[in-house]
C-alpha cells in the first residue's frame, strides 16, 4: 500500500481563506502537498490539470452548490472527495455521499480527525485486488471463503448479515448511507425501511462486538449511515 | 368674567371650528327672498369668475328654468351629467353625487339646496348631499330661498298662504361659510316678471299668481333681509370672540317647550327655536308621556316633532307624568330652564274647568320663578282631527262586543233575580260587572259599559218598568249616583291599568338595559358579549340584528358571526356610510331611508368601532323609544368593543415588555457568553507563543474549552432560532437507543469530565421513531444541563426504557445536585431561565430547546425530584413497535 503523504497532493476547495489556511497548515505539517481554490469552477479546473490525489470540498461555495461541483467531478474523475459541512446539513451530506463523495467532516473538526479521514481515503483509492481477508480487533472476515470468526472461533451469520458485513468490509473506513445499504441488500423499494438496518446492525453487533452497546467497529454515523472502523 | 377678556374655551372652540373648516370644503349660499331674484345667475357669474382664476369648477346641477340670460352663463362650464334613475317607470334625472365625489373638483355648483331627491337616492334631500360633498373637502356654491328655511317656513306660510314642503334645517345655514344675499326691489322683480324674464314653468304659474303679489314680496324680502342681518349679527359676535359663552347663552336663559303629537306642536317648536336664537339661549324640548296610549299616527307625528326639535338644536327630553303642567315645571326646575313655552289651549272652556283649569292656569299656579310664553295656535283645517279615535286599538270591536254581552247577560240574569232581590241589588250587580269589565277592556268600551248598564237598569228594572222615566226621587238619586260611580270607577280602573302598562314598558326597558349590561360585563370574550347583546336585541325588538366591526386601520368593516341575518351589498353600503360618518342611517332616518335596516354607529371617543344594524319586517315600525334603546345598546356594545381593544392593546404592551426583557437578556447573555471564551482565546493566543512545557499544554486545554463553549453557544442559538422560526420539521426515523446515547455522550464527554456517568439502556430496548439529530441534542443538552448545575464529582445517571402499556419510551437524566425549588418547575423550560445554582456559562436556552425539540416529535419532557436528592428530567416519546423485518 502506498499512502506516503509526501507523494500525495490534496486540493482544498473552500471560499473561506482562514479555513484554507488552517487546512493547509494541518496537511503540510503531516507532509502532504496542498493546493487551494476558492471557487468550484477553479477547483474543477485544478482537478483537471493537477490530478490531485484527494479533494476537500466545502458544500457552501459562492459560484455553485458543492453538490453540483461534486456531480461534475464525478462525471469523469474518481478522485476521493471529502465533504466539509456545518451542523444541521444532514440532508446535504447524505445527498453528497449518495452522489459519490467518499467521506464528510462537520465543522468545527479537529486536525486529527481530518488527517485520519484523508489517510483512509487515500488508502482506499489504492488499487488492492488482494483484499480477501480483513482483520480488525479480534475479528477476521474471509470474503472468499465467506467465513467470519471472532477470537478464532467461527461466527454463524445469516446470508443477509453476511451481505451487510461484506458491504461494510469492502468500504472499510468509509461512510455508507442507509439508502445505499438498503438498496443493495433489500432493493430500491426498501430505501425507507431503516428499521431493517437497525435490526441487522444490532444483530451483527451482538455477534461481533465485545460490548454491543458501545461498539468499537460497527459505528453509527448519526442520521447518515454506518462506518466500519478497522483501525 | 371681566368685560373684554376673551374666554380661552371660546377661543379654543372657535379655533376648532376653524380647523374643522380647513378640512372641509367651503359652503357658499346664494340667498334670496323668492324665485326670480337672480340667485342662479349670481352663482354662475361667481363660478365664471373662479374659472377665469383657473379654479377647477364643475356644475353638479343647475336649473336654468330656460331663462336665456342664465343659460348663456352656463356656456363653457364643465358639467357633470345627471344620473337618470327609473322610479316606477318615470325617468328622473338627479344630480350624480357619486360622480362629483369621484371627480373631486375644487368647486362644485349645486343649485336649489332645498330640492327633494328622487326615491332611492342616497339621501332624501339635496342639502344632505351638499353636506357630504362639503365634508369630502369640496367647495360648494348653492342657492336658497328664504321660504325654504325650516324655522321660517311658518312665517312664509302665514305671509303667502302657501305651504312649503321642501325645507332645509337651519343647521345647514350654520354650516355655511358665506351667505350672499341676492337682493332685488319688489318693483324690479315685478318688472322682470312682466317682461317675462322670469319663466316659472306651467306648473308654477297658478301658484305664482298668488305668490308674486307686491305685499307678499315685500314681506318675504323683509324676512330675507332680517335673516341675513341676524346671521351677520351672530357672526360678528362670534368673530369678536370676546365672550362666546355669554353671547351664546347671553342671559343664562334656557327655554323649555312642551312637545306633543299635535301639528301645533310643530309650530311651537319652530317658534321656540326662533326665540332661542334671538335670545342666544339654549332650549329644551320635552315630551311628557302619560298613560294614554297614542295611536300610531299620532305616535309618528310625535316622533317627527321631537326629531325636528333635535334637528333645530334642542336638547330633547322624554319624561313620564300624568300631569302635564307638573311635569313641565319639574323638568324646567331640574334643567334650570327660565322660560316655558306652551301653546294656547284650544280646548272648550268647560273641559279646562273640569280639569282644574287650562294648562296655562295650572302652570301659573306653580308660582315658580319661570316666565311663561303662550303661543296662539295657527288655524289649520286638520287641527280638530289630529287624534284618530276610531283606530285606537285593534282589539276595540272585540272589547265592545264583550261589553254588550256582559251587560246583556246581567240584564237576563237580573230579569230572573229581580222578583226575589229587588232592583237595587240588580244595580249593584251592574256596578260589579262594570268594574270587572274595567279590568279587561279599554277606556272607551268601559264608558260605553257604564252608560249602557245605567240605561238598561233604568229601562228594565227601575219602576215604572220599560221606560226611561224614573218615578221616585230616591230612584233618580240612586240612578244618578250609579251613573257617576260607574263612570268614575271604570275610568279610574282603566287609568290605573294604563299606568301599569306604561310602568311595565318602562320597567321592561330598564330591565332590558340591565340584562344587557349584566350580560356584557359577564362576557368572557368579545364574541360572547356580542352574541348575548344581539340575541337580546333580537328578542326585545322582535327584529333581526347584525353587527359589523371595523379593523384597527379603519379600512375594512367585517360582519360579526353572531348576527342573525346576512348583510347584503346594499346594507353594507349603508353600514359603510354610517361607519365613516359616525351617524345613524337607513330606515327611520333621513339618510338612505330606503334601506331595510336601521344602522347605528358604535362610537367611542369620536372613533366609530363598528355598526349595529337592526332590521324589522317592512310592515313593522321601530318607535322613537325603541330607537333610543337601540342606540343605548349600540353604546353598550361600543363599550364592550372598546374594552376588548384596550385589553388587546394591554396584551400587546405586555408582549412588548416581555420581548424587551428577552431582548435585553439575550443581549446581555450573548455578549457575556461570547466575550468570555473570546477573551480566553485572545489571551491564550498572546501567551502561547512564549509559553513552554506544561504551561503550553494548559493553555491549549483552555483554548479547547473556550472553543467548545463557543460552539455550544452558537449551536444553541441556532437551535432556538430554528424552533422559533417554526422551520423545525422533525425527520422521524427508526432509532436505536444505544446509538443515540453513544453519539450524545461522545459529543459532550469533554464537558462531562469530573462527573461519573452511569448509563442504563436495557438490552431489549426496542427501536422507536424519532429524529436522530434532535434526540442526540436532547440527550446531550440534558447531560450538559446536569453537569452545569451540580458540583463536580457528583454522578449523573442516564437511563432509557419502554413503557409498553402507555405506548411510549423514555429517557431519564438524573443527578445528585441541589435540584430545583418546586416553584421553579414551571419556569424551568422557558427561554433564558438560568438556574440559581448554575455556574458561569450557559444562556439558559438548554431546557427551552429540549422542550421545543421534544414537542416537535410529539413527546413531552417532565422535570421532577430525584428521590435521593437532585433533579430528574424525563423525556417521553410516543412509541409503536416497528413492522416485521422480512425473514430470510
Amino acid at each position: 500500500m502506498n499512502d506516503d503523504p509526501a507523494k500525495s497532493e490534496v486540493l482544498i476547495i473552500d471560499d473561506e481563506a482562514q479555513i484554507r489556511r488552517l487546512l493547509r497548515v494541518t496537511l503540510e505539517t503531516a507532509g502532504y502537498r496542498v493546493r487551494e481554490s476558492d471557487t468550484a469552477q477553479g477547483g474543477i479546473a485544478e482537478v483537471t490539470f493537477r490530478r490531485p490525489e484527494a479533494v476537500i470540498l466545502d458544500l457552501g461555495l459562492p459560484d455553485m452548490p458543492g453538490i453540483e461541483a461534486l456531480k461534475r467531478l464525478r462525471d469523469w474523475s474518481k478522485v476521493p472527495v471529502l465533504i466539509l459541512s456545518v451542523l444541521g446539513e444532514d440532508e446535504k451530506k447524505i445527498a453528497a455521499l449518495d452522489a459519490g463523495a467518499d467521506d464528510y467532516l462537520t465543522k468545527p473538526f479537529s486536525g486529527g480527525e481530518l488527517l485520519a479521514r484523508i489517510r483512509v481515503m487515500l488508502r482506499r483509492a489504492q488499487p488492492s485486488d488482494d483484499l480477501k481477508v480483513l482483520r480488525f480487533g479480534s475479528i477476521e472476515v474471509d470474503l472468499v471463503r465467506r467465513v467470519v470468526s471472532r477470537d478464532g472461533r467461527e461466527v454463524k451469520l445469516t446470508a443477509k448479515e453476511h451481505a451487510l458485513l461484506r458491504m461494510l468490509v469492502l468500504n472499510a473506513g468509509k461512510v455508507i448511507t442507509h439508502r445505499q445499504i438498503l438498496r443493495e441488500l433489500w432493493g430500491p423499494n426498501a430505501e425507507e425501511q431503516t428499521h431493517y438496518l437497525r435490526v441487522y446492525v444490532g444483530r451483527l453487533r451482538q455477534k461481533l462486538e465485545s460490548n454491543p452497546n458501545r461498539p468499537e467497529h460497527l459505528k453509527t454515523e448519526s442520521g447518515i449511515g454506518y462506518r466500519l472502523v478497522v483501525e | 368674567m371681566p368685560e373684554g377678556r376673551p374666554d380661552p374655551d371660546a377661543i379654543l372652540a372657535s379655533l376648532h371650528r376653524e380647523e374643522a373648516r380647513a378640512l372641509r370644503g367651503r359652503l357658499k349660499i346664494f340667498f334670496g327672498m323668492c324665485p326670480g331674484v337672480g340667485k342662479t345667475y349670481a352663482m354662475l357669474s361667481a363660478a365664471r369668475h373662479e374659472l377665469q382664476e383657473k379654479t377647477d369648477v364643475v356644475v353638479g346641477v343647475v336649473e336654468t328654468h330656460r331663462r336665456v340670460e342664465t343659460e348663456a352663463l352656463l356656456e363653457g362650464l364643465p358639467v357633470i351629467p345627471r344620473r337618470v334613475t327609473d322610479y316606477k317607470g318615470i325617468q328622473i334625472a338627479e344630480m350624480d353625487l357619486e360622480a362629483i365625489l369621484a371627480r373631486h373638483p375644487r368647486l362644485v355648483l349645486i343649485d336649489e339646496l332645498a330640492h327633494t331627491n328622487a326615491p332611492g337616492s342616497r339621501h332624501p334631500k339635496r342639502y344632505q348631499d351638499v353636506i357630504e360633498v362639503v365634508e369630502a373637502g369640496i367647495d360648494v356654491y348653492t342657492t336658497l330661498n328664504v321660504q325654504h328655511i325650516e324655522s321660517r317656513a311658518d312665517a312664509v306660510r302665514q305671509i303667502t298662504g302657501i305651504a312649503v314642503t321642501e325645507t332645509v334645517p337651519d343647521s345647514i345655514l350654520e354650516l355655511a361659510d358665506e351667505i350672499e344675499l341676492v337682493d332685488l326691489t319688489p318693483e324690479a322683480l315685478l318688472e322682470r316678471l312682466r317682461e317675462g324674464k322670469v319663466y316659472l314653468g306651467d306648473r308654477a304659474e297658478a301658484a305664482a299668481q298668488n305668490f308674486f303679489k307686491e305685499t307678499h314680496i315685500t314681506a318675504l324680502r323683509e324676512l330675507a333681509l332680517r335673516f341675513t342681518a341676524e346671521r351677520m349679527d351672530k357672526r360678528l359676535r362670534e368673530m369678536r370672540g370676546a365672550s362666546t359663552a355669554t353671547t351664546v347663552w347671553r342671559s343664562g336663559e334656557r327655554l323649555l317647550v312642551g312637545v306633543g303629537a299635535s301639528p301645533s306642536s310643530t309650530q311651537l317648536v319652530r317658534w321656540t327655536r326662533r326665540m332661542a336664537a334671538a335670545q342666544g339661549a339654549a332650549w329644551l324640548a320635552v315630551n311628557i308621556e302619560s298613560s294614554r296610549v297614542l295611536p300610531p299616527d299620532a305616535r309618528r307625528r310625535l316622533d317627527q316633532n321631537l326629531a325636528l326639535a333635535r334637528e333645530l338644536g334642542a336638547e330633547v327630553l322624554v319624561t313620564h307624568d300624568e300631569s302635564v303642567p307638573a311635569a313641565l315645571v319639574r323638568v324646567a326646575l331640574q334643567n334650570k330652564a327660565t322660560q316655558i313655552v306652551v301653546g294656547k289651549s284650544r280646548n272648550p272652556r268647560w273641559l279646562d274647568l273640569l280639569r282644574g283649569g287650562s294648562l296655562l292656569d295650572r302652570l301659573l299656579r306653580a308660582r315658580e320663578p319661570i316666565d311663561i310664553y303662550v303661543v296662539p295656535p295657527e288655524r289649520s283645517e286638520k287641527d280638530g282631527a289630529w287624534i284618530d279615535w276610531s283606530s285606537r286599538s285593534p282589539s276595540a270591536p272585540r272589547e265592545y262586543a264583550e261589553v254588550f254581552c256582559v251587560i246583556g247577560a246581567i240584564t237576563l240574569a237580573g230579569w230572573f233575580l229581580a222578583p226575589h232581590a229587588g232592583y237595587l241589588a240588580i244595580g249593584m250587580l251592574y256596578l260589579t260587572a262594570v268594574i270587572s269589565l274595567a279590568l279587561r277592556v279599554g277606556r272607551w268600551p268601559i264608558l260605553v259599559a257604564g252608560v249602557t248598564s245605567a240605561l238598561a237598569w233604568d229601562f228594565v228594572f227601575i219602576p215604572p218598568l220599560f221606560t226611561f222615566y224614573i218615578q221616585k226621587f230616591e230612584d233618580e238619586l240612586l240612578f244618578g249616583m250609579y251613573f257617576v260611580v260607574a263612570l268614575i270607577t271604570g275610568q279610574l280602573t282603566a287609568k290605573v291599568r294604563a299606568q301599569e302598562r306604561n310602568e311595565r314598558m318602562r320597567e321592561e326597558r330598564a330591565t332590558a338595559l340591565f340584562h344587557l349590561t349584566r350580560a356584557l360585563s359577564a362576557a368572557q370574550t368579545l364574541d360572547d358579549g356580542v352574541f348575548a347583546a344581539l340575541r337580546q336585541a333580537d328578542e326585545l325588538f322582535s327584529a333581526q340584528t347584525a353587527l359589523l366591526l371595523g379593523d384597527e386601520a379603519g379600512s375594512v368593516l367585517t360582519p360579526h358571526f353572531a348576527g342573525s341575518f346576512a348583510i347584503d351589498e346594499r346594507e353594507r353600503g349603508v353600514a359603510d356610510w354610517v361607519w365613516h360618518n359616525r351617524k345613524k342611517a337607513g330606515r327611520f332616518t333621513d339618510t338612505l331611508p330606503s334601506a331595510a335596516g336601521f344602522h347605528v354607529a358604535l362610537v367611542r371617543e369620536n372613533r366609530a368601532l363598528g355598526v349595529l344594524v337592526v332590521r324589522v319586517p317592512p310592515a313593522a315600525e321601530l318607535s322613537l323609544a325603541q330607537r333610543d334603546l337601540i342606540e343605548s345598546f349600540a353604546a353598550q356594545i361600543a363599550l364592550l368593543v372598546e374594552r376588548e381593544h384596550l385589553r388587546e392593546a394591554g396584551e400587546r404592551e405586555k408582549l412588548l415588555t416581555e420581548s424587551e426583557r428577552l431582548h435585553r437578556t439575550l443581549l446581555d447573555g450573548v455578549s457575556h457568553e461570547l466575550k468570555t471564551p473570546l477573551a480566553v482565546l485572545g489571551s491564550v493566543a498572546e501567551n502561547i507563543a512564549t509559553a513552554e512545557g506544561p504551561l503550553r499544554t494548559e493553555l491549549v486545554g483552555e483554548m479547547r474549552t473556550a472553543t467548545r463553549r463557543l460552539n455550544r453557544l452558537v449551536n444553541n442559538l441556532l437551535d432556538q432560532t430554528r424552533l422559533e422560526s417554526g422551520m423545525l420539521q422533525p425527520k422521524l426515523d427508526w432509532c436505536d437507543a444505544s446509538d443515540l446515547v453513544n453519539a450524545a455522550v461522545d459529543g459532550v464527554s469533554d464537558s462531562l469530565a469530573g462527573h461519573p456517568l452511569e448509563i442504563a439502556v436495557p438490552e431489549d430496548m426496542p427501536l422507536f421513531q424519532a429524529d436522530t439529530a434532535l434526540m442526540e441534542q436532547i440527550i446531550a443538552n440534558l447531560l450538559l444541563n446536569a453537569a452545569l448545575h451540580t458540583p463536580a464529582g457528583t454522578p449523573i445517571f442516564l437511563a432509557a426504557g419502554v413503557d409498553g402499556p402507555r405506548q411510549r419510551i423514555f429517557f431519564t437524566v438524573a443527578d445528585r445536585g441541589p435540584g430545583f425549588p418546586l416553584e421553579m418547575r414551571e419556569r424551568l423550560f422557558q427561554k433564558f431561565q438560568r438556574g440559581d445554582a448554575a455556574r458561569a456559562g450557559g444562556l439558559g436556552l438548554g431546557l427551552s430547546i429540549i422542550r421545543g425539540f421534544v414537542a416537535a416529535q410529539g413527546g413531552e419532557v417532565v422535570a421532577g425530584e430525584n428521590p435521593g436528592g437532585g433533579a430528574v428530567f424525563t423525556v417521553y416519546l410516543p412509541w409503536q413497535p416497528h413492522a416485521d423485518v422480512p425473514a430470510e
